[in-house]
């Protein structure tokens, strides 16, 4: 058993005695979940040390076999492209699960329990190195969300949660179908072996059977991105959703697409993922433009966040498919960019409705005047948000705009239209929100941050901060992956001088 | 002929069975009178079926045909029986306390549901034409009662008559075929069918022999609810009583498909090239027809009745692959349907208390709230039957469109998996409706669980989980049984 195992394994037994608590003492199930998920949150520190040394391979690498036939390995991994990702996961969920301390008040054993669920999910999802385990872990980490939005979300929330499933769901049958097609071929679904099989050409695809097989991975990552025109199930699934539910899926979740995209799609299908770009990118494009445009409009401030996820993620999409180091590393920074901002910012806005019960924007005004703190935090996630230098998203973004400005100037061009209309909606959401005319009810209802919420603020401020101006703390192992499949991407041939050695040896110690 | 028409020690191994079967039914009918105790009966039937378990087991020790091939015992053979025989006891764990509800235990319907079973195990295990007809008649005939076993409500004596008269019309087509079969081969066992048809002296009658396959597959996909037959599975599930529906959908369903892979794949394989389009239509029409038409669905059996037809379209998937890895897949899922089936079943048996009053999806309404962990339960079921991962359900659609792949079957899989996220939708209803909807206040308050239902809920949830994380355990012998002795 190894840190990789336990990271599974612990939040796993948490979700089964969670729900074997009893279930008249929610403050034990608190204490409980909140215990288990910071135990594995500081575990998971434990990663960062090993990753940072050899962030190009395979650290705590476990591989043994599940099931004989057909060969389904139970196959698990972090380097420097999931390692964030995994911290990332198992820091929001003990802030999530603190989120939810006074919010949840009816079935919480059931509650706490598939937010431990959910942690197993991602958590799995982003070590996976066996395709068929990584399959596993996507639909596992559908159910507890399912019922996350669907019992504790607001008034729509049974549509929301349905159609988020559907959503899902149809992307990833078309992935399933496209990983058995894969193991048909190839005899494997073992992710670094298929990675070099193709490296060294002993994979050979018709240009046919690649285009389809990127497309079908493709459309199931696309989905949870989620890419223009796939992501009309976003808007309600986050606004329909509870707070900590809105957070894991934004924060999280969405980024399990992102790390399909740069983990399975360009390494296995580098010729198809070339030939696409283009129209990818224009859809992108398209997202972060159209997202912040209807962002611009909402009415309602979860929806506002939730568009503006779109925004964002476009810019992702955008930097992976330019294949340029600037683009690709701005990207990956850029999920957990989103991650820390806009999970901040769903918590804040969280916090509103708890004092309030209305997300209206119009309901509000002048929350500057009777709640400073807020306010002031609120200000500076909205900041960070928008891109504001020497925060964090402002890193992210101008990797991906330099990256694209590489490929093409209108890339570039058209995306930073993006970028200015999300200070717009941003400010001025803040604006109707924050400053003003103070109404009665705000007066009456809206009360400052209490200690807990400042705990939970404090990390997230900070992480802006950091990541913002500590670029070099975080980038370097992102850097070093995003070089190797790079490499796989741009020049098969390439590939093979760079990459085959240690890629050989690694399946080696796989068989 | 063979001098020694005695048979041996062995060959009455190869039906021992059947016979212990057939002999524990009859007694049960004529020794009713001794027993003031009904439930009596539903012990030995229980454990005569525990009984049959160990007597195909131990003959399995001794694979083999007997009776001059008309039976034939291999592993395919003994994977049917003990899945039929175990649909059987955990049946009888959920009839009991029902029929007690509805006063109307009796020998009477112990006894049929044996002698179902009894057809069930002939239609796995024989190697010949007539035989398979004779077993599922016994399995047919004894169901046909069973469907309207409660006399007095007339749902089930309308679900009896429609099950009755379309199948009987459907067996009729079978048993045509199998005429004209025997007129073109001049042989009804099913090894000497597939020698005569090899040799090709059958080649001037080959729209002869179109005919007769496809009269014989209206008679197997009548019984297995295929398209275009599928037509009685909903009024009949939705009309028998609870624990019916739940043998109906399970046992003889997996029989039916035991014989039509048997039929399809040693005797008719030569001609395969004739009745694979067919099968190819009819596997992605039974997946649209069962999955769209679920979606409007209010009543959870009738519900529960077109998932049933859905999840034949995705076995006649693993029929239309014709391969190996095709039936050990297929093998798998119906062990894996048999147990999410059941668990789901018996908790609708459950819900729907005395005289089957509350069957509306609506029924389930907070559900999770009265009794949460039957609620538990009924989600893993339509997790599974959504194909979720860590359940029997995923692994057994996993593997049969592996096989259809393997099959080059590449539009069927891709429209079978879409079907199945489509599936997703009216599985989710019923959760929807238990976890996320508040209870509303009924006339007759639901009980705890009794405990034959508790042990079936149970039993097939363990199974359920298990085939999701250790399929091995199945696959393994379904993959050593798949190649059908010829």
């Amino acid at each position: 058993m190894n840190l990789l195992d336990w990271l599974l394994l612990i939040p796993a037994a948490g979700f089964f005695v969670t729900l074997l608590l009893p279930r008249n003492n929610p403050g034990l199930v608190r204490n409980f979940t909140l215990g288990v998920s910071l135990i594995v949150f500081l575990m998971s520190l434990g990663l960062i040390g090993p990753v940072m040394e050899n962030p190009g391979a395979f650290d705590r690498e476990v591989n043994v076999v599940w099931i004989d036939t057909p060969m389904i390995r139970y196959h698990i991994g972090v380097d420097g492209l999931s390692l964030w990702l995994v911290i990332l996961s198992t820091l929001l969920t003990p802030i999530c699960i603190l989120v939810s301390w006074s919010y949840i008040q009816k079935r919480v054993n059931e509650f706490y329990a598939f937010m431990l669920l959910l942690l197993v999910g991602v958590v799995g999802v982003f070590v996976s190195l066996d395709l068929f385990l990584f399959y596993v872990f996507w639909e596992v980490s559908l159910v507890p969300m399912y019922f996350l939005i669907g019992i504790w979300g607001h008034e729509k929330r049974i549509y929301a949660a349905v159609k988020f499933f559907l959503y899902t769901m149809a992307g990833s049958v078309l992935m399933l179908a496209a990983i058995i097609y894969l193991y048909n071929k190839t005899g494997t679904f073992d992710l670094p072996l298929l990675m070099n099989m193709i490296a060294t050409g002993r994979l050979a695809m018709s240009p046919a059977e690649g285009f389809w097989l990127f497309l079908a991975f493709f459309f199931a990552f696309a989905i949870k991105v989620p890419l223009f025109p796939l992501h009309t199930w976003l808007p309600d699934a986050h606004g329909e959703a509870p707070t900590a539910g809105s957070v894991m899926l934004a924060s999280v979740m969405l980024k399990l697409g992102t790390y399909g995209i740069v983990r399975v799609c360009l390494p296995l299908f580098p010729d198809a993922a070339r030939d696409n770009a283009p129209w990818i990118i224009g859809l992108a494009i398209a997202g972060i433009i159209y997202g912040a445009l209807v962002a611009m409009v909402q009415p309602n401030m979860k929806r506002l966040v939730a568009y503006s996820s779109v925004s964002h993620l476009g810019f992702v999409i955008l930097g992976v498919f330019s294949f340029t180091q600037a683009g690709i590393d701005g990207a990956v920074y850029q999920m957990l960019n989103h991650g820390i901002s806009t999970g901040a910012l769903f918590i804040l806005v969280g916090y509103l409705y708890e004092r309030h019960h209305t997300l209206e924007i119009a309901d509000y005004g002048g929350v500057g005047t009777v709640a400073p703190w807020l306010t002031t935090v609120f200000v500076i996630t909205t900041l960070a948000s928008v891109g504001l230098p020497l925060l964090n998203n402002f890193v992210g973004e101008f990797l991906v705009l330099q990256g694209a400005m590489q490929v093409s100037f209108s890339y570039a061009f058209f995306a930073a239209i993006g970028v200015v209309l999300s200070a717009v909606y941003m400010l001025w959401m803040v604006q109707r929100t924050f400053y003003g005319e103070t109404p009665e009810p705000v007066r009456k209802h809206v009360t400052d941050l209490n200690g807990r919420e400042w705990a939970i603020m404090i990390p997230l401020v900070v992480l802006m901060v950091w990541m913002g101006i500590g670029t070099k703390n975080f980038l370097p192992p992102i850097t070093a992956n995003n070089q190797k499949t790079l490499e796989m991407v741009l020049q098969p041939g390439g590939a093979l001088n760079a990459t085959a050695a240690p890629l050989v040896k690694e399946s080696a110690h796989a068989r | 002929m063979p001098a020694n028409l005695v048979p041996s020690a062995s060959e009455f191994l190869r039906i021992s069975p059947e016979i212990l079967l057939t002999v524990a039914g009859t007694l049960m009918m004529t020794l009713e009178s001794m027993f003031s105790r009904k439930r009596t009966l539903g012990v030995i039937a229980f454990f005569a079926l525990l009984g049959a378990i160990g007597l195909s087991v131990a003959a399995h020790g001794d694979p083999g045909a007997a009776f001059h091939g008309m039976i034939m015992v291999d592993g395919f053979t003994t994977f049917f029986r003990i899945l039929v025989f175990a649909t059987g006891m955990l049946t009888i764990l959920m009839s009991a306390d029902y029929l007690e509800k509805a006063k109307a235990e009796s020998a009477e319907f112990y006894a049929l549901l044996v002698f179902s079973i009894v057809g069930q195990s002939l239609m796995v295990s024989s190697n010949e034409l007539i035989m398979i007809f004779i077993g599922l008649e016994t399995s047919s005939i004894a169901s046909y009662v069973m469907a309207g076993y409660l006399r007095a409500d007339r749902r089930n004596s309308e679900a009896a008559l429609k099950y009755f008269l379309l199948g009987s019309f459907a067996t009729a087509f079978l048993l045509y075929g199998i005429a004209w079969t025997y007129g073109i081969t001049g042989a009804t066992n099913l090894s000497e069918i597939r020698r005569v048809l090899l040799s090709g002296q059958t080649a001037d009658s080959a729209l002869l022999l179109l005919a007769a396959t496809a009269m014989m597959f209206v008679g197997f996909a009548f019984k297995v609810s295929a398209a275009p037959f599928q037509m009685w599975a909903p009024d009949v599930y939705q009309g028998a009583p609870a624990p019916v529906s739940a043998f109906l959908s399970a046992g003889p369903k997996a029989a039916a498909f035991a014989m039509f892979f048997r039929v399809a794949l040693t005797a008719f394989e030569p001609v395969k090239a004739s009745w694979e389009p067919l099968l190819w239509a009819s596997a992605l029409a039974t997946m649209v027809i069962g999955n769209f038409a679920a979606l409007r669905q209010t009543n959870i059996k009738r519900l529960l009745a077109y998932s049933s037809i859905a999840h034949a379209g995705y076995v006649m998937v693993a029929l239309t692959a014709a391969s190996e890895t095709g039936t050990a897949a297929a093998m798998f899922y119906l062990a894996a349907y048999a147990a999410m089936n059941l668990g789901a079943f018996a908790i609708v048996t459950h819900v729907a208390r005395r005289g089957e009053r509350y069957v509306e999806v609506n029924d389930m309404a907070g559900l999770s709230v009265r009794q949460p962990l039957t609620a538990a339960l009924l989600t893993v079921f339509l997790l599974s039957l959504i194909g979720v991962p860590l359940t029997g359900g995923f692994f057994g659609k996993f593997y049969i469109f592996k096989a259809a792949l393997d099959a080059n079957l590449v539009w069927l899989t891709v429209l079978g998996l879409l079907n199945s996220a489509v599936a997703a939708y009216y599985y989710l209803r019923v959760v929807v409706v238990m976890y996320m909807q508040p209870p509303v206040d009924e006339e007759m308050a639901l009980e705890a669980p009794s405990a034959g239902i508790a042990a079936t809920m149970w039993v097939a949830a363990v199974a359920t989980v298990l085939l999701g994380v250790i399929p091995g355990l199945v696959l393994d012998f379904a993959g050593r049984s798949a190649d059908l002795a010829r």
